[in-house]
């Protein structure tokens, strides 16, 4: 239940101040960790007996043949690597200039590959010379580079991670340590008790003052000027407790899947709409279906983008997520086929509105033209999807009357805003004075 | 008598600092008015037997405005939809305007603004090769494109899920106006006010039935 947060401000100062301190003090130990963390080194060349040039070769490999070929995996077609092994330099050079002529001549091993790869037909690339060939042959012949990078960049950020645990870590030994040291007082004064009893050392009595809470009673105006300041606060607490029921602001629950809308849309910048199709023409911006996914997913099986250590999102970790999508799907990733074993995917709903309040997605984001920002906040930035807004009435009306509708282009109701417009006196018609506000609009 | 007290203020700060939970969902103030007791989209229902009340149409049901697409997902009909199919809609500024929006939509994040094959995705080397629609080697064409578009083709997935049909063919258009550009050839030119003639699908629907699908 997300609470208003009045209540623990002074918690949350304390903490922060504290975590403050301990950041300046872990981010000097980071900056330096930081600096030992090198840059990957390329796997060194071992230049085949061939005339290519590698270098080349991955130039030409990235821009002709990586659309449905990989090295060390089947995609579309075959994996490449050692492909001048597998076959013989003449057939495969005439087999990527043209290999449907190969096919169609009969070509056993032509005939055999296309059918493997259920008929789906190579582009010809007649316009690759030999020296092109053989530079795609130098790359693709070059031995798998071993994963050294993973290693020496595993040792620094290993350590990094613990930099990002330690913040939690030494705030909780902080905390022990204060707690050691009160104990410590306590037994101290209790040994020098000990210590001044034992050596006859008499204390002054105390004089027999009246208790403060007795003194505190006794004097009336305290105590009226007390009551009347708990009061207060106590309706303004209760007020801010009252006024958070039913709203999710804030909420953000654990998906089944991982789904990193900072990823997806904010690094690699895919519009809304591609995977929320239906918020252009239906009441549900729509949750899309996992076919969505795997239209770019049969292809990216594996995250190479940014890690977050210290939040524990690292590229193991993203992709075991891939694979949670392929398992849901159904999907092979190494022999490329569905298997059929579907398992539907229980994801979190966190827009929710009361079933009392409607709301159209096709309106606001086709009709009115609204980003989507503007009411889910940013997105882009949600490592963890949260409710931005409140979703309130009074935050629906807000916006219903601050907001200037767009009459260009409108023909058909061009009379009625004409009179609109002359009746409230202005030239922008606000939502609200289009009717916006009318409870039928909303509540029926 | 000061043991209560001290209890008593510390379950009030308890209470107040430790509901503070993101993960779950707030109370309710009627949950009967904001439940609805239908099914609302993609929610549990309890009498379906995997849960899920959200259904595949019944298999063979058609739906309303559909328009049957007779070619397969093989290589020979894409040839034959390159040669066959032609586009049915005019070509207006509306469409065209329409195409480009939803090619900024689901096209240019990997194909670019331009189409010249160089979109974010691939800046960013998350998919290889894509070619530029000028490219000599792909000689496209808008049955071509429109048949890419509903089955995908090779690294390329389908469109169908998130586009109407009537969508494909306002972004087939822009498609082509792309690689026109890209080649310098003319773009196509949206119909007057006085239209001449409506270009008529094969199968004689006119434009106007495909809108209704969904």
């Amino acid at each position: 239940m997300k609470k208003v947060e009045y209540p623990n401000l002074l918690f949350k100062f304390s903490s922060f101040v504290l975590t403050a301190l301990l950041l300046i003090f872990t981010n000097t130990l980071s900056a330096q960790e930081d600096a030992t963390v090198e840059t990957e080194e390329p796997a060194t060349e071992t230049v085949v007996d061939l005339a290519g040039d590698p270098a080349a070769g991955r130039q030409l490999f990235n821009s002709n043949c990586a659309a449905c070929h990989q090295l060390d995996r089947k995609a579309i077609g075959p994996a490449l690597r050692g492909m001048a092994q597998r076959y013989e330099k003449e057939w495969l050079y005439s087999w990527i200039r043209n290999s449907q002529a190969l096919v169609q001549a009969g070509d056993p091993i032509a005939v055999a590959l296309f059918n493997e790869y259920n008929g789906s037909v190579m582009q010809a690339f007649p316009q690759l010379t030999d020296k092109d060939l053989d530079d795609l042959v130098a790359y693709t012949s070059q031995p798998k580079a071993e994963p050294v990078a993973a290693t020496t960049d595993g040792g620094p950020t290993t350590s990094g991670s613990e930099g990002g645990i330690s913040n939690t870590l030494v705030l909780g030994l902080l905390i022990v340590v204060m707690l050691m040291l009160v104990i410590m007082l306590f037994m101290v004064s209790n040994v020098l008790k000990k210590i001044a009893q034992a050596n006859n050392v008499v204390y002054p009595d105390k004089e027999k003052t009246t208790p403060i809470w007795k003194a505190f009673i006794q004097n009336q105006f305290l105590v009226l000027v007390s009551v009347v300041f708990l009061m207060l606060a106590g309706a303004y607490y209760a007020y801010g407790f009252f006024m958070q029921v039913g709203v999710d602001q804030g909420y953000a629950p654990i998906q089944p899947i991982h789904f990193s809308h900072k990823i997806h849309s904010g690094d690699n910048q895919i519009d809304c709409n591609y995977c929320h199709s239906s918020a252009r023409k239906s009441k549900h911006s729509g949750i899309p279906s996992l076919n969505v996914c795997m239209s770019c997913h049969e292809n990216i099986y594996e995250y190479n983008g940014e890690v977050d250590l210290a939040e524990g999102y690292t590229k193991e970790f993203y992709d075991a997520e891939i694979q949670k999508l392929y398992a849901a799907v159904g999907w092979d990733p190494e022999e490329r086929v569905y298997t059929g074993e579907e398992q539907p995917v229980k994801w979190e709903r966190i827009h929710n509105l009361p079933d009392l309040a409607y709301f159209n997605h096709a309106q606001h984001v086709n009709v009115a033209g609204i980003d989507c920002q503007t009411c889910h906040g940013p997105v882009e930035e949600m490592e963890i999807l949260y409710q931005y807004s409140p979703l309130t009435m009074g935050w629906c009306i807000d916006c219903h009357r601050t907001t200037d509708v767009d009459l260009k282009g409108n023909e058909y109701y061009e009379k009625i805003h004409a009179e609109l417009s002359k009746k409230y006196g202005v030239e922008k018609l606000t939502a609200a004075q289009m009717g916006a506000l009318e409870c039928g609009k909303c509540h029926y | 008598m000061k043991n209560i007290v001290y209890i008593f203020t510390i379950s009030i700060v308890l209470s107040l600092t430790s509901c503070s939970d993101s993960k779950s969902p707030n109370y309710q103030f009627m949950p009967n008015m904001y439940q609805s007791v239908g099914y609302e989209a993609y929610s549990e229902g309890a009498i379906f037997t995997d849960g899920q009340s959200s259904k595949l149409p019944v298999e063979g049901s058609v739906p309303r405005g559909y328009t049957p697409y007779d070619y397969v997902d093989t290589n020979e009909d894409r040839l034959r939809a390159k040669a066959e199919l032609k586009n049915p809609l005019p070509v207006t500024e509306e469409n065209l305007a329409t195409g480009k929006e939803l090619y900024g939509y689901f096209c240019s994040v990997c194909h670019g603004d331009k189409g010249d094959g160089k979109g974010i995705l691939a800046q960013r080397e998350k998919f290889l090769g894509i070619p530029s629609y000028a490219d000599p080697g792909r000689v496209i064409n808008e049955g071509g494109i429109y048949h890419v578009q509903m089955y995908g083709l090779n690294a390329m997935g389908a469109f169908t899920p998130q586009t109407t049909p009537e969508e494909r063919w306002q972004i087939t258009m822009h498609v082509q106006n792309l690689k026109a550009e890209l080649e310098g050839t003319p773009k196509l030119v949206p119909v007057s006010e006085t239209e001449t003639e409506e270009p008529v699908t094969e199968d004689g629907t006119s434009s106007e039935n495909e809108q209704i699908e969904e």
